[in-house]
Formats: C-alpha cells, sequence, structure tokens
C-alpha cells in the first residue's frame, strides 16, 4: 500500500485518532492521539490489508517545543510496506499507551524512551531505566538536560 | 499474531520438584544467581541475572548499559554531521564499517546526494570483507564457549588477513573512519584488489577447516541443536533481524529485500537456517547461517572486484553538509542485523536527532523468551548464539 492509502484507511477506521500527517514528506509519516496509541497499534498489526507485524524502531524525541514525541517506524513482511506513525505528548506529563504487547521489541525500546526522556508508558509491565544507571538524575536526552556537577558525591569530570 | 510461549519438549519438568534416583519426588526452592557483569561467555560486560530451579532455567533479566557512552547525546552536539561517524565506528567495534556505512547513507539520504559508482563498490567490498571478519569472531568464540579451542585461534588468523588489507587502505584496523558521508577516506591502493583476490581463493577451504573442526563436530552438535529454539513468529514479533531471524527460516535480507548500495546488481543468495541438526531455529541453525553468510560474502566480494569501476572516490563528499528540514530512517544489514539510523534535521550543521536502531539490542531483548526453561550451560550456547557486541547494545 502506498503512503496515501494507508492514511486514508486508518483515517476512515480511526476518524478523531488521526490528528496530522504529512505525506509529501521525504519519509511521509501520519500522527495518531496519545490516549489512542495502543488500540491503533493492534489494528495496524491485525488488520489484514495493513500488517505491521516488524517494528522496526521506536524512538523518543524531544521536539523543544514543550512537546516529547515517540516515532514508530513499522514495516510489514507479509506486505513489505512501511508506515512511520508518530506521538506527541506534553513536556511536563509526558505518558503514552504502551504497545509492549503488540510488538515484544516495544519492551525495551519503550524502556530506553523512558530512560533517555521520561515518557511514561502507561501499561508497560517493567518501566525500569535500561541504559542509565538505576539512580541518574534527570533524563538525559531531553534538549534541557544540564549535565551534573556531581554524581553520587563525585566531582563529573566534564 | 500470538507469541508462542511453549517450551521446548525435551526441557519440561514440574517446576519446583524433581525426582530423585529412587525415584522420590523432591521440593526444590528457587535461586537467584548472577551470570556477568565478569563471565567469559557473556562476551562483554552483560549481566544476566537467572532464576534458577536446580539447573533450570526459571527466569533470565538482562542488565545491560555497562558500555553506555551516549552516542546520541553526543551526535547531538558535534558540529557537522561528518564528525559524528568516529562515534557511530565505536558501536559496534567488530562490524565498523558497515556501522559508518548506515550513518553516512542516512545522510546521503536526507541530503538526496548520489555517490559515485567506484564509491558504491568499494563500500560492498568493505561491508563484506568487514561481515566475514565480524562472523568470524561469532564463530571462533562461539567455540570457545562450546569448549573448542581450535577453531578460535583458526578464526583469528584468518581475521587478521582482512585487518591487513583494511590496513593498507585506511591505516586503522579496528575503528576505520573510513566510509564518510559522499565517499570514502581514501581509494584503494594499488595492491588491493590482487591481495583481496588471494584473500578469496585463500579464504574458501578454510571455511571447510572449519566446517571439519567444529560445525559437523559430534560434541558441538549435541551442544546447539535443539537448543534455544526461537520460532519464526516470536522472531518477527521481537523484530529479530541478521542472522537470528534468518536463522529461524524467514528468507529475509535487507540487502536484498530494502536493497542499498549495489546489491542488487550482484548474484547471491540470502542463507537461512532449515533444521538440518533438529529444530529449525536453534543454536546451531543461526550458527550455520553464519558459516555460509561468509561463504555469499567471498562471493558478492569476487563480483564487485571483478566490476570495480574507476573514479574519484572524493568527488561527492559535500564541503558543507546542511540537509534541509526533515528526517529519514535508513536501515541496513550489519553482520548482526538491521541497523537503523533515524536522523532528525532542523536545517543546520549539526543532527537534531540521532537514533542508532542496533541490532544486538534488539536481538538481546528476546533471550528471556528463549532460554526460560533451559539449563543453566544451555544458556551459555543461547548468549553465544545470538552474537552480541555489548558496544551496540548499550551505545
Amino acid at each position: 500500500m502506498t503512503p496515501q492509502e494507508i492514511h486514508d484507511n486508518l483515517r476512515a477506521k480511526f476518524a478523531d485518532a488521526v490528528v496530522e500527517a504529512k505525506l509529501d514528506a521525504l519519509q511521509p509519516w501520519i500522527r495518531v492521539a496519545a490516549n489512542r496509541t495502543r488500540e491503533i497499534a493492534l489494528f495496524l498489526r491485525d488488520e489484514p490489508s495493513f500488517q505491521f507485524d516488524f517494528m522496526s524502531c521506536l524512538s523518543g524525541v524531544d521536539y523543544n517545543d514543550g512537546n516529547l514525541g515517540v516515532v514508530y517506524h513499522l514495516f510489514s513482511m507479509v506486505h513489505k510496506h512501511k508506515a512511520v506513525i508518530r506521538v506527541t505528548c506534553p513536556k511536563d506529563n509526558p505518558h503514552i499507551h504502551s504497545v509492549h504487547d503488540v510488538w515484544g521489541t516495544a519492551n525495551w525500546h519503550e524502556r530506553e524512551a523512558f530512560d533517555m526522556y521520561g515518557i511514561q508508558f502507561d501499561g508497560h509491565p517493567d518501566l525500569r531505566r535500561i541504559l542509565c544507571p538505576d539512580d541518574y538524575p534527570g533524563h538525559p536526552l531531553r534538549k534541557d538536560f544540564q549535565v551534573p556537577e556531581f554524581y553520587n558525591g563525585m566531582k563529573v569530570p566534564y | 499474531m500470538t507469541v508462542n510461549k511453549t517450551l521446548p519438549t525435551n526441557y519440561v519438568t514440574q517446576p519446583g520438584e524433581i525426582k530423585s534416583s529412587t525415584g522420590k519426588t523432591i521440593r526444590t526452592d528457587e535461586m537467584i544467581i548472577n551470570m556477568g557483569p565478569q563471565h567469559p561467555s557473556t562476551h562483554g560486560v552483560l549481566r544476566l541475572e537467572i532464576v534458577v530451579d536446580g539447573e533450570i532455567v526459571v527466569d533470565v533479566i538482562p542488565h545491560i548499559g555497562y558500555l553506555h557512552r551516549c552516542f546520541e547525546k553526543h551526535a547531538e552536539h558535534m558540529n557537522n554531521y561528518q564528525q559524528v561517524i568516529p562515534y557511530a565506528d565505536r558501536m559496534d567495534y567488530l562490524a565498523s564499517m558497515n556501522n559508518d556505512w548506515g550513518y553516512a547513507l542516512a545522510v546521503e539520504r536526507l541530503l538526496k546526494l548520489e555517490v559515485p559508482p567506484r564509491v558504491e563498490y568499494i563500500r560492498v567490498i568493505m561491508a563484506e570483507l568487514q561481515r566475514i571478519a565480524s562472523h568470524l569472531i561469532a564463530l571462533g568464540t562461539y567455540g570457545i564457549d562450546m569448549g573448542a579451542f581450535t577453531p578460535f585461534l583458526w578464526c583469528f588468523r584468518d581475521r587478521e588477513k582482512i585487518l591487513d588489507l583494511f590496513e593498507m587502505t585506511c591505516g586503522a584496523r579496528l575503528l576505520y573512519n573510513y566510509i564518510w558521508v559522499g565517499g570514502v577516506s581514501h581509494d584503494l591502493p594499488p595492491k588491493f584488489v590482487a591481495q583481496a583476490k588471494e584473500f578469496c581463493a585463500y579464504f574458501k577451504p578454510k571455511v571447510k577447516e572449519l566446517n571439519d573442526v567444529l560445525t559437523y563436530n559430534e560434541i558441538f552438535i549435541k551442544r546447539t541443536a535443539n537448543v534455544g529454539v526461537l520460532p519464526a513468529d516470536v522472531a518477527v514479533n521481537y523484530a529479530c533481524s541478521g542472522p537470528m531471524l534468518r536463522g529461524s527460516g524467514v528468507n529475509w535480507d535487507l540487502r536484498r529485500d530494502d536493497p542499498y548500495g549495489v546489491y542488487d546488481k550482484i548474484d547471491w543468495q540470502p542463507q537461512v537456517g532449515k533444521g538440518e541438526m533438529g529444530t529449525v531455529g536453534d543454536c546451531w541453525d543461526r550458527y550455520i547461517v553464519r558459516v555460509r553468510e561468509m561463504l555469499e560474502s567471498v562471493r558478492i566480494i569476487e563480483q564487485a572486484l571483478a566490476a570495480l569501476p574507476e573514479g574519484n572516490v572524493q568527488a561527492a563528499i559535500p564541503k558543507r553538509i546542511r540537509p534541509e528540514r526533515g528526517e529519514v530512517y535508513v536501515r541496513t544489514e550489519s553482520p548482526r542485523g538491521e541497523l537503523g539510523f533515524y536522523v532528525i534535521s532542523d536545517g543546520s550543521t549539526t543532527p537534531y536527532r540521532v537514533k542508532a536502531r542496533a541490532p544486538a539490542f534488539v536481538n538481546l531483548s528476546v533471550l528471556p523468551e528463549i532460554s526460560r526453561g533451559c539449563m543453566i550451560a544451555d544458556l551459555v550456547a543461547i548468549v553465544g548464539s545470538v552474537d552480541i557486541v555489548l558496544g551496540e547494545v548499550d551505545r
């Protein structure tokens, strides 16, 4: 399916949840509502004409306008088509539905996005830090992150 | 699609009970032990928290991050897109060429930049040489995990010859910074083509030697066949890629299915696991996929060397890289699988965001799924067959 068809079919099913789309971009993307993510993810995976069974990548992004975002790069091993789904949430209260039970790989990717951006994935079974130490202050990939001068009483040489 | 949670039948026992030699049922308790972070079979600093019931692994919780160096934060603070490449080198330090190429390709797509044909061929040659070198380490260390020391030395001996080729090209043996956005750092030296052909002729019989000593060794097969079976649907659900996915019988290779470089002009076949020694998707299948991929890589290198065009390798390197606002996700097939770079440009000379989708990170996340119910000794076999490089898992 072309990105246009994917967008049209998704909008036909979730008219109110498809917020924004840019189909003439280098890689077209569709933005959906944060509180419907899991529902839409299940539909994208199970609908016979979509069958996005392979989630290549889940990336957190700080858009630096008060919003954090999550970008899902989806791929279908059956139909060989791609989709880029975006979700944004406010930085002061970042909540997005977890999709770990839709794609197993999302489990660790969501932990990484939580670690780096502090995005809360509602429904995630084990939302712990994955790369940084458990007691690390703050979320390092946020654009407003300040490298702490001391970490556990040790001077950070940086 | 549902994830199949059933265990391989040869491990299934009643949890919390074992049968003694006299036939009595004895109650057992679960125990938590650590494997790593300093452990020879974890291939780096990986800590596995294992819940065991006697010798049987009930659950595995991987703890990663010991090598975390904040690649993504560093990339956001470079002055220039090219300066990220040495950092990409250090992600998967056994396959630096493939990392460089993945990142360079992402930026080139962002710039809509075409590179000269000679560069494309050089990149294919380098990436495939690197794939052989990386697989040699994977296979050699896997032999050590299973108690076979000789193949390890043979693999390192052959890998040296590849490193010599890299050294004569760009001066470095491990971290090359060779593939740049728009080109490569040095043209091939005059003797390179002859020496690479010589290597191909030398290497093919060596794979047979490896097969004789390790692959079809009775003990090795007993240790790896039917162990750590990864069914195809679980592999896809967990987005496994590379030899992990192909070992499970899924005929999927980005070099063919999402072509980049000049792979579509070259005659080669992706290798898949067929369950020759046991079940499809067991450790032996993942192992044999790597062995056969090395021979396919030799085929690719020979064709690329024969077709190598002339040209200036630095003609297309942009003086100043300033992509338009936009974003791109580009995936390439590294020795471990789908290496993706998600690059966002805000129109300046510094990348706004670089996310590296590391194949080893994703492949490792399926480990608990395939090792529940196995023996502790088999866990070593399973971890080895995933072929992780912790530098890439932690980035």
